[in-house]
């Protein structure tokens, strides 16, 4: 934008990645939408002479950069940390393969949850499936170190695992900007005996991937992305990723050693670096994995000793971590209303969640979406979420379990894109194995959380262009589902109707709740009219503000006030719209039985 | 000159938050410094509260501002300023857009919104600059001016040339919104003193 200039740019890790990716000359991506993963593939896909797609689950999208690989080409697959666990089947043995282009795996972990179930520490993973894995510290390096990732993916004929977390995905820096190097031509060549993994080559490849981790060990002595800067005074850190930041920041002068690769680990250049400080600290953030490492290499160290484990880390923890005296007077934090995220005002799922609301004996099995913030008062619709496409199947092992005392109680919640990443086996199961529960497809037309990604049932790709969108209840038939129904979420009446036919119903059935995302550009460019109140009929009943739109407030009043405005004495307040802020749904409207919202007609 | 800075900016998901952090960072890049800047996307954005730090200096390590470092904090809602108050040391500045946004425990009737929670600030002998941002909007005819008004007004409080700023307002805003944001600056950065 601005300062971007003839030999620097203004970037993202995220934005830096794309364009490293670029210079590299890996020519394919793909990858599934997730925190703070996102904004990678739709970057990379706007240079020249690349291919980047959005799969509908990240196995699918680490495989095609597999194949991508075995043809020969230079490829890349993205995903968020939990996405690695779906992914973690083809990961494990394309370790043994080996590439033919080079391949990079790139996991953004999110310590702090800030849009995630779990911190999981996917370093880990390069530990589990023997692969080298890179750790950039910000933007700048980020871009430089997918270059290293590609020639290390092939020196080393291995998948080269690439680690981000949000503060480098969506941390802005400089970067300098490079040119792109050679680009390998693709072309068929068979090497079944090393890409055919049935036991008898799957051995010789097992004792391929020991030689290659210990070429890689050897090499990490003298990566220059492994480097010891001297410094003043007797204590020495090993950092890596964003924790050397902190590390600079709250210790300007001391020796550090900075890990650019945090797996295999240069074990000399450790052992060298120990014996040169008094006391050495391990700072990382979530797991101690560098720390057990050393450890077991027989050396003391301080590190989840002194270093939370748990939840992001800045130069101030790390500074008090380690100097306890050092902590500085700081204000206390005041006790506050809490701003929780909430689903937007004329979001199509809050009338599907508002039906479900009031159907109390029902147990609503959720999954991995905006639709997540259906569990948030006053709603508070849903029960369990644990992971992409669990909903459904978890629902039918509740059936399962409860028998009879289940029926017309289980319901399973997840959004289009979900339901394609992992719901659909999920679904031929409960039918395959005939449990009653009911699946409800929210079908808004977009991955929505992530901002706004194609996928499969949107019937566009990646850059736009029309692609073929499949038809859910076809599909649903398809997979033996004997009740398939469509109903649109703001008919409120409807949709409680629905909804109670069909959860009662001793068949496996699927609603679709279908309306598209109000915040798509179409929505809103065709801007409906909104809502208002009429005040003089508002009764204080609060039907309309138990939906929890944020359009929508509660005015409490004094007897003295109600009176005042004409309203029966015992009223304690008033409902109103925030014009501005309504999207014009009309679902507070089908609540209220009043006559205290009306339509603006358009002037 | 300062040779080093934190600037904070908050407030609520929508509120345009990252345009002004945008902008802020381009003119202290501009200036020739070092600049790093931190947000969080997905889940945060929808309707909550929202944060973005930018460091800048000779050389910007860590993404993150220290509690206790912000020099500046730029708050787009009062709760949101308040909310950040362990950021601040004696000798911060608060620019804090006067608009009540209710959260939704508020918005229920199941919490009340704080009285004269400003004076949390006050009362510890941070300097506050109140600001009606909303008024600013309307008065120079866009509504979706509130972020770029807040960013005049806080353009006080940094050594750089006001014509930076809308010089960096003139190539990242598109041509239809520049002359209207060009004016909410102008008119954020008056209110200040007037």
């Amino acid at each position: 934008m601005v300062f971007d200039n003839e030999t620097k740019l203004w970037l993202s890790g995220n934005e830096a990645i794309a364009l490293g990716a670029w210079e590299a000359g890996i020519t394919l991506a793909s990858g599934y939408p997730g925190t703070p993963s996102t904004e990678i593939m739709g970057h990379f896909g706007q240079y020249d002479g690349v291919y980047a797609e959005w799969a509908p689950n990240e196995k699918v999208g680490l495989e095609v950069a597999i194949g991508a690989s075995f043809a020969g080409s230079r490829a890349l697959a993205t995903m968020k940390h939990v996405g690695l666990n779906v992914a973690a089947d083809p990961l494990f043995t394309a370790a043994y393969t080996g590439v033919r282009g080079g391949l990079v795996v790139l996991t953004a972990d999110d310590p702090e949850m800030h849009s995630s179930q779990n911190e999981q520490d996917n370093r880990n993973y390069a530990f589990a499936a023997k692969l080298p894995m890179l750790e950039p510290s910000d933007p700048a390096e980020a871009k430089e170190m997918i270059g290293r990732a590609i020639s290390l993916s092939e020196e080393l004929d291995t998948p080269v695992m690439f680690r981000i977390t949000t503060r480098i995905a969506h941390v802005k820096g400089v970067v300098e900007k490079g040119s792109r190097g050679e680009v390998p031509t693709p072309g068929i060549e068979r090497m079944p005996a090393k890409l055919v993994m049935l036991p008898g080559n799957a051995r010789v490849r097992r004792r391929a991937v020991e030689k290659r981790m210990a070429a890689a060990a050897e090499l990490a002595e003298t990566l220059p992305e492994n480097r010891i800067e001297a410094g003043r005074g007797s204590r020495g850190f090993i950092a890596a990723g964003t924790s050397y930041n902190y590390v600079k920041e709250a210790f300007p002068e001391a020796p550090v050693l900075k890990l650019g690769m945090v797996w295999p680990l240069p074990e000399k250049m450790i052992r060298s670096f120990a014996e040169s400080v008094e006391e050495l600290v391990i700072v990382e953030e979530l797991d101690p994995f560098l720390e057990l490492h050393i450890r077991a290499m027989g050396i003391d160290c301080h590190g989840e000793d002194i270093i939370p484990n748990q939840g992001e880390l800045n130069s101030h923890i790390v500074k008090t971590a380690v100097e306890p005296d050092s902590a500085p007077e700081l204000f206390e934090p005041l006790e506050l209303p809490m701003r929780p995220p909430n689903m937007c005002a004329g979001c199509p799922h809050r009338g599907l969640f508002y039906g479900l609301s009031k159907m109390k004996d029902v147990f609503v099995s959720g999954d991995i979406g905006c639709y997540t913030l259906g569990f948030l008062p006053p709603l508070s619709a849903m029960d369990a979420c644990v992971c992409m496409g669990a909903s459904i199947s978890m629902a039918h092992g509740m059936s399962k379990a409860l028998g009879k005392e289940g029926e017309g109680k289980l319901v399973a919640v997840l959004g289009d894109s979900t339901f394609m990443h992992s719901g659909m086996t999920g679904l031929l199961n409960t039918v395959y194995n005939k449990s009653s529960a009911t699946t409800i497809i929210l079908d808004n037309r977009i991955t929505a959380m992530t901002g706004h990604q194609q996928n499969p049932a949107s019937g566009k790709t990646i850059s736009g262009e029309p692609a073929s969108a499949i038809d859910f209840e076809q599909l649903c038939t398809a997979l033996g589902v004997p009740r398939v129904v469509v109903i649109n979420p703001h008919d409120i009446d409807e949709t409680r109707r629905v909804l109670k036919e069909e959860i009662n119903s001793p068949d496996p059935s699927v609603i679709i709740s279908r309306a598209p995302c109000i915040l798509l550009p179409e929505e809103v460019r065709r801007k409906k009219p909104t809502y208002y109140t009429n005040l003089d009929n508002c009764t204080g009943c609060t039907a309309c503000v138990q939906m929890g739109c944020p359009a929508v407030s509660w005015h409490p009043i004094t007897p003295e006030e109600a009176v005042e405005r004409g309203y029966r004495e015992k009223q304690r307040g008033y409902a109103e719209i925030t014009e501005v802020q309504c999207n014009g749904c009309g679902q507070c409207a089908a609540v209220c039985k009043f006559d205290a919202i009306t339509r603006r007609e358009e002037q | 000159m300062k040779q080093s800075g934190n600037i904070l900016f908050s407030g609520v998901g929508g509120q345009g938050i990252l345009l002004a952090s945008e902008l802020t960072a381009h003119a202290q890049l501009a200036g020739g410094y070092d600049v790093k800047k931190s947000e969080v996307h997905g889940m945060a954005q929808r309707g909550g509260s929202v944060e973005a730090h930018l460091r800048y200096g000779e050389r910007v390590y860590s993404p993150l501002i220290d509690p206790g470092s912000a020099d500046i904090l730029v708050a787009f809602e009062i709760l949101e300023a308040v909310r950040y108050l362990p950021y601040l040391h004696k000798d911060s500045a608060v620019v804090v857009n006067t608009q009540k946004i209710l959260p939704p425990a508020v918005a229920l009737g199941k919490a009340t919104y704080p009285e004269d929670i400003l004076s949390e600030l006050t009362s510890r002998k941070i300097n506050v600059v109140p600001l009606d941002a909303f008024a600013i909007a309307e008065e120079v005819g866009e509504l979706r001016t509130v972020n770029v008004a807040m960013v005049g007004a806080m353009s006080n409080f940094l050594a750089v040339d006001p014509q930076v700023f809308l010089d960096v307002i003139d190539r990242a805003v598109k041509k239809p919104f520049r002359e209207v944001n060009k004016q909410a600056f102008e008119a954020g950065r008056a209110a200040v003193y007037a």
